[in-house]
């Protein structure tokens, strides 16, 4: 694959063919505290300078000295939002002498563009199409988005505390396909992005770019800058083998560190909302006061409610023990059963926005010792 | 997928806060065949959906029957439906009764309360021996004699099929058996290694049987249990149903004990 370096100052004419081809343009912009995914018009949207301090339940934006556009790890929000939509009309129905008639919703699929794709998030979509896709039943929402989607992938070059990915096996290098993939460099005489297609798409964006075949050096630059947030993990707290947490999980539904984790967890579900590939929904259904019109709408759902598990008789999961062993046991062991793949990519976005701080590779490391004992 | 319009053909009252609904596709006389132990998703008008096994016979092919139990909200609006009312139904969903097990085999059909439902299914596609059952024998424990679902036909079927019935609480009529259905199951006389189990009832009264069918030799492969769990898609979407690594909507409701033994002894799962 063929490597190009493009100009820090020519990226928005990236950002601005790719509007021009008809996307909409969804990438990381700064609110209320925080990077979040949302519409971007040009380059001056981005978070330049800016980076993430993540630790256990906690998110805090600092300043970065030099200028980078991809210089922070992870914002609260996944792109799940704009594939699984939050909240959803399905369909409506109206009843009258003549019976009821229902009318599926026809939502309008845009052709969306994600610009700065992390690789673990890379690894977060392909498993959400495993689930939505790939099986006799699919997610025609799902579907209808998520096949026009261009993936404009960037390589991590900085590490939260909190990032796991190197112990997932997702990241921080991007492997799977993007139709474009970048790499920021920067140092005292340049600020520039390695750039490279995946596909034909990718391709045709490229070749409007002002772009010119990479130097040597630039591609060293850009290795030596994806180490370097290899290291960070590798140094941290939350370096650990993953090989074999699905047996673990499955040898200790038992485990006194379920306990424990009910003595701290809220089951407040900020951790499956965060997660990029919890995918549980559930349908609310409604009718005006005639209550000659109905609706049904869909919308995301957690395993940490009440409601979740409920069947006559009252809830399956009915304390906070089962449902964090639950929502643990499906992401790193039963998921592996079901889709092929764990359901974890170590973004480590469930670590900082637990407003207690559990921490999941900490509680894997507890159920370890627990065993041990 | 949205659901499709029926309308209630027939109400039938079983006890109280129990009923059978038959309904029929609006402008179809054909509805797609069903396997005896499926589920259809029915929907009442602005209240909701609930998952509802198919309790009527495969072979009726114009009308599908439903016993509900009146319990949340959704149950509650489809007992206050008449005939000629309309109602959603999304279905047949879910993998039934392996009924292509039973040739030259013993069939115990085990059921507790309105876990009936989706074994009359069965009942009926055995019933015309084309599937080479050597011997098909029913136990059925339901709370009280009032609340023995189908009785009239069970009564009629008893020339042709072994029934063992159990209450929990007798009445002044009732003058046969009281007690949990593990009883009559322990002393019966059936050949272990000949013989093939279908259950549906509540988790523990399965769980007993089980207990008791092992002990009568019989292999846990040879067990088979229609699981109840929150179900919202039916497609394996949503993520409800999730029991250990089976989503119950689709890799279920029927599973063979020894395929789930690890997930069924596991509390609050």
């Amino acid at each position: 694959m063929q490597r190009f370096q493009l100009k820090a100052e020519d990226l928005d004419v990236l950002i601005q063919v790719i509007r021009a081809q008809g996307h909409q343009l969804v990438g990381p912009v700064i609110r209320d505290g925080a990077i979040v995914y949302d519409d971007i018009q040009s380059a001056s949207d981005l978070p330049r300078g800016w980076k993430d301090e993540q630790e256990k339940g906690q998110y805090r934006l600092k300043r970065r000295d030099d200028g980078a556009y991809f210089g922070y790890a992870m914002g609260p929000q996944s792109w799940k939002k704009f594939l699984q939509l939050p909240r959803r009309k399905v369909w409506q129905a109206r009843k009258d002498s003549s019976g009821i008639q229902i009318v599926a919703i026809e939502e309008p699929a845009p052709s969306l563009a994600f610009l700065g794709v992390r690789s673990c998030e890379l690894h977060a979509i392909a498993i959400q199409d495993r689930v939505f896709l790939g099986d006799h039943y699919t997610n025609d929402s799902y579907a209808k988005r998520r096949e026009p989607l261009l993936l404009i992938a960037v390589n991590c070059i900085y590490a939260a505390n909190t990032c796991f990915c190197t112990s997932m096996n997702t990241g921080p290098e991007v492997t799977l396909p993007a139709d474009l993939t970048m790499t920021e460099v920067i140092d005292v005489e340049r600020h520039l992005f390695l750039i490279s297609a995946g596909s034909e798409r990718g391709q045709g964006i490229l070749q409007q770019l002002p772009v010119q075949p990479a130097e040597v050096e630039v591609k060293k630059l850009a290795e030596r800058a994806v180490q370097s947030a290899v290291s960070q993990m590798a140094q941290g707290v939350r370096s650990f083998d993953s090989s074999d947490v699905k047996e673990l999980l499955y040898r200790n539904y038992e485990s006194q560190a379920w306990d424990k984790l009910a003595d701290r967890c809220l089951s407040c579900a900020n951790c499956t909302m965060a997660c990029p590939t919890c995918f549980c929904s559930t349908v609310e259904d409604t009718t005006d006061l005639s209550g000659d019109n109905a609706e049904r709408w869909e919308r995301w759902d957690s395993c940490f409610t009440g409601e979740f598990s409920y069947i006559s008789g009252g809830a399956v999961r009915a304390d906070t023990r089962s449902r964090y062993r639950q929502w643990m046991t499906h992401k790193l062991a039963t998921w592996h059963d079901q889709f092929g793949t764990s359901g974890c990519v170590g973004c480590g976005r469930c670590i900082a926005w637990c407003p207690v701080g559990i921490d999941l590779t900490e509680e894997l490391q507890r159920i370890r010792e627990l065993e041990k004992e | 997928m949205i659901p499709a319009l029926f309308r209630i053909d027939e109400r039938k009252e079983e006890f109280s806060g129990t009923f059978t609904l038959g309904i029929r596709r609006e402008g179809e006389s054909a509805l797609p065949r069903f396997k005896p132990g499926q589920f259809n998703m029915l929907y009442a008008f602005g209240t909701g959906e609930v998952a509802i096994s198919l309790s009527g016979s495969p072979a009726d092919t114009g009308v599908y029957q439903h016993t509900i139990r009146s319990q949340g909200l959704a149950t509650q609006a489809l007992a206050r439906l008449q005939k000629g009312d309309a109602i959603g139904v999304r279905g047949p969903f879910g993998c039934g009764w392996p009924i292509d097990t039973v040739a030259g085999r013993e069939v115990l059909i085990i059921a507790g309360g309105v876990g009936m439902a989706p074994l009359r299914p069965l009942l009926y596609s055995l019933r015309d021996k084309a599937h080479g059952a050597a011997r098909v024998r029913l136990f059925y424990g339901a709370r009280h004699p009032d609340e023995i679902l189908y009785r009239s036909e069970l009564e009629r079927w008893a020339d042709s099929l072994d029934i063992t019935l159990t209450v929990d609480q007798g009445d002044s009529t009732w003058r046969g058996r009281v007690g949990v259905i593990t009883q009559p199951l322990e002393t019966a006389d059936i050949n272990g290694g000949k013989a093939v189990a279908f259950l549906c009832g509540p988790e523990v009264m399965m769980r007993f049987c089980i207990q008791t069918l092992l002990t009568k030799g019989l292999s846990e492969s040879d067990i088979y249990l229609s699981m109840e769990r929150n179900m919202k898609c039916a497609t394996g979407l949503c993520g409800h149903c999730q029991w250990g690594p089976n989503f119950v909507c689709k890799d279920g409701p029927v599973f063979s004990y020894g395929s789930v033994r690890s997930w069924f002894n596991l509390r609050a799962l």
